[in-house]
């Protein structure tokens, strides 16, 4: 190992804007100390590509690297072009489940199934935070929210299982409170290739936990760690109680070839072909 | 085949257009079906690889100009196509490269709008929203081509000053020039100009600012750049709440448009300064005003005519020129009167403007209907 981590090595010096025990600094912490145990000293072999949200703001514009700051929901098409281009850089999205799974759904659908090789770190408030606390695509049923203040009236989605129906290569989730996972997680899937997502269920004590019930920060994570399930436990249990649970652990590993290699491929067998 | 030789070629307007593109340099191109664009697509498909260049097909129109943008800061060269609904779809990413100034091209296949209206058949309806589309005050540079020869060279054109201005460049043309075939005279390429970004030099770093049009750094290549789509300083750091970076950021990218608008500005003319009737038309419209013009000359009225390549910014000078000398001006579109009011606004009252309107099924305004438009017109004004 080379120096003692230090966070600020990776981050320039401006200001950010989260509330106080917001789970995206866990998440920040955890990206960047795995970012460092594998022997970065700096963040030039990446490219960070995040949308709109809080989460979006985790790279934007704190990460002395490059990073492209896109439209709601576009980060993924936008690193795509990257991706495509500089195969040689690892691509990194950073985005809220509004983001990703929300105004972004199809975008990270398609680029699971063509196995683009980026990681992609949704960080699940399950809110839209920066708004003002709407009902997102990951609200849990009957949960109240500024728009749904009689409680939530939808079926939350599961981002982590659609990423491995959808022909991701890797997909974890943990919470904000697996510190120790979320950083090995992580590492893990930067040393892979293909489509790579990992889910961190986060606390946002602004806009949901204030609203839900919870005091502060703390009770929040009390609340993911009595309701975290491994894998193996999720399977024992009936709907109903799962429902209230947050399952967690490595849903898939798995090779396939990958859409960079696949598009080299296809220019390779192009050029040979000659047209006269 | 690798790059298009000087030579002849039988191209169809979608064609010459993804010709012209690899000539320019263009390297990446990610789209979404839509007709009347989806042969330069498949075109593009085809041709990309054979030059080392990548063609993907995105889920949507959204996805697909992301894309561009993503591949635009790697340094690279490209492009997307669509019409009138995907191009309304693009509408948000449009504004995000205008405002992280980020070269692309964007052609506009023109259709029968609104909605998805008549997707076979010609129109030449988003004028407006090739210049408003996106929110917010921003300048967009519009070329609009009447012949596949014009789609190649003003193809090489939007790649240029996407390149030399650091901006999207849109090219609309319509369904007409994007499927007919003609004849297209590739010149050596030698003589043809291609334009590149500059590149920053060791040191600089205000990619966002200082200058009229900054310095494009790529990702990947350790100049740490922050790009966002918010209000950002020179640095590219954001500030969303001070008035003054706003409005400077912002007036800037308008003002690198606007002030050089009558060095963009871009037309074919003919007769303006001793006419009495004057013509201001448009892609494939504007095929019909030689012979129009040809005719009334041998009717003893003397017509002159403007033909806008560069619709965004609006060549204003020209008009006011031929509006000097022109008593009426008349102007065929294929749309209810979207150049109409710029033509009026740029004639300040010199010249009564008179709309020649006609929409749907993809029919033409023909030399004879603009003939006899004259005819009329210039029997109104002996009264
Ligand atoms: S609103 Fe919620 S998610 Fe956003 S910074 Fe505050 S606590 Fe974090």
């Amino acid at each position: 190992m080379t120096q003692q981590f230090s966070i600020r090595k990776y981050l320039r010096d401006i200001e950010m804007p989260f509330c106080p025990g917001c789970g995206i600094f866990t998440v920040m912490n955890a990206f960047l100390k795995a970012v460092h145990e594998l022997g970065h000293e700096d963040l030039s072999k990446f490219v960070f590509c995040s949308g709109i949200g809080c989460s979006a703001w985790i790279p934007s514009p704190h990460f002395i690297a490059d990073s492209i700051h896109t439209p709601h929901g576009r980060s993924i098409p936008i690193a795509t072009g990257v991706k495509l281009l500089r195969p040689d850089v690892n691509v990194v999205v950073f985005g809220g489940d509004g983001d990703i799974v929300g105004i972004g759904l199809s975008h990270f659908i398609h680029a699971a199934r063509r196995n683009l090789d980026i990681l992609v770190i949704m960080v699940n408030n399950m809110v839209y935070g920066m708004t003002g606390g709407q009902v997102a695509p990951t609200t849990p049923f009957k949960i109240k929210t500024t728009t749904t203040p009689y409680g939530s009236f939808e079926q939350p989605l599961d981002a982590t299982r659609l990423a491995v129906a959808a022909g991701a290569c890797y997909v974890s989730r943990w919470t904000t409170i697996h510190q120790n996972e979320l950083r090995e997680t992580i590492k893990k899937a930067m040393k892979m290739k293909g489509f790579r997502f990992i889910e961190a269920v986060s606390q946002c004590p602004t806009a949901f936990g204030r609203r839900v019930g919870f005091k502060d920060a703390g009770e929040m994570l009390k609340w993911f760690k009595e309701n975290s399930v491994s894998i193996k436990q999720a399977e024992k249990l009936d709907e109903d109680k799962l429902a209230e649970k947050i399952v967690v652990g490595e849903f898939i590993q798995r090779q396939r070839p990958t859409f960079v290699d696949n598009v080299y491929k296809m220019i390779e067998e192009a050029q040979k072909i000659d047209e006269n | 085949m690798k790059i298009a030789k000087l030579n002849t070629y039988f191209w169809q307007g979608n064609e010459a257009c993804a010709e012209a593109a690899i000539i320019a340099g263009c390297r990446f191109f990610a789209g979404y079906p839509i007709t009347p664009a989806s042969e330069l697509f498949e075109h593009m498909a085809k041709r990309l690889p054979q030059v080392g260049g990548i063609t993907i097909q995105m889920e949507d129109e959204m996805a697909s100009l992301g894309a561009v943008i993503g591949a635009s800061w790697t340094g690279n060269k490209a492009m997307t196509a669509t019409s009138g609904p995907g191009f309304s779809l693009m509408q948000e990413l449009i504004g995000y490269a205008f405002m992280t100034e980020t070269p692309c091209v964007i052609a506009d296949m023109q259709r029968v709008g609104p909605s998805t209206g008549q997707a076979t058949k010609c129109g030449q309806g988003d004028v407006m929203q090739a210049r408003w589309g996106t929110h917010g005050d921003y300048s967009a540079i519009v070329l609009a081509p009447n012949s596949v020869q014009e789609m190649f060279t003003l193809t090489i054109k939007a790649f240029n000053y996407a390149e030399k201005y650091r901006t999207p460049v849109i090219l609309l043309a319509d369904e007409i020039v994007a499927h007919m075939r003609e004849q297209v005279t590739v010149p050596p390429i030698e003589r043809i100009e291609i334009i590149n970004r500059r590149k920053p030099k060791t040191g600089e770093k205000a990619f966002f600012g200082n200058e009229e049009v900054p310095p494009m750094p790529a990702v990947g290549e350790g100049y740490n750049v922050i790009v966002t789509g918010s209000t950002h300083d020179e640095y590219g750091v954001r500030s969303t709440a001070n008035p003054i970076v706003h409005r400077r950021l912002v007036e800037r990218l308008n003002n690198k448009i606007q002030n050089h608008a009558e060095e963009i500005a871009d037309y074919e003319s003919y007769n303006v300064d001793k006419c009495r009737i004057g013509i201001v038309a448009f892609g494939c419209t504007s095929r019909a005003i030689y012979e129009a013009a040809e005719n009334a000359e041998k009717m003893g009225i003397k017509t002159g005519y403007v033909r806008l390549r560069t619709l965004w910014p609006f060549p204003e000078q020209i008009i006011r020129r031929l509006a000097k000398s022109a008593k009426k001006i008349i102007v065929p579109e294929m749309n209810l009167k979207q150049i109409f009011y710029e033509v009026e606004r740029a004639a300040k009252g010199s010249a009564e403007i008179i709309p020649l309107n006609k929409i749907g099924g993809g029919e033409l305004i023909t030399p004879e209907e603009l003939t006899a438009k004259i005819q009329e017109v210039a029997k109104e004004e002996k009264k």
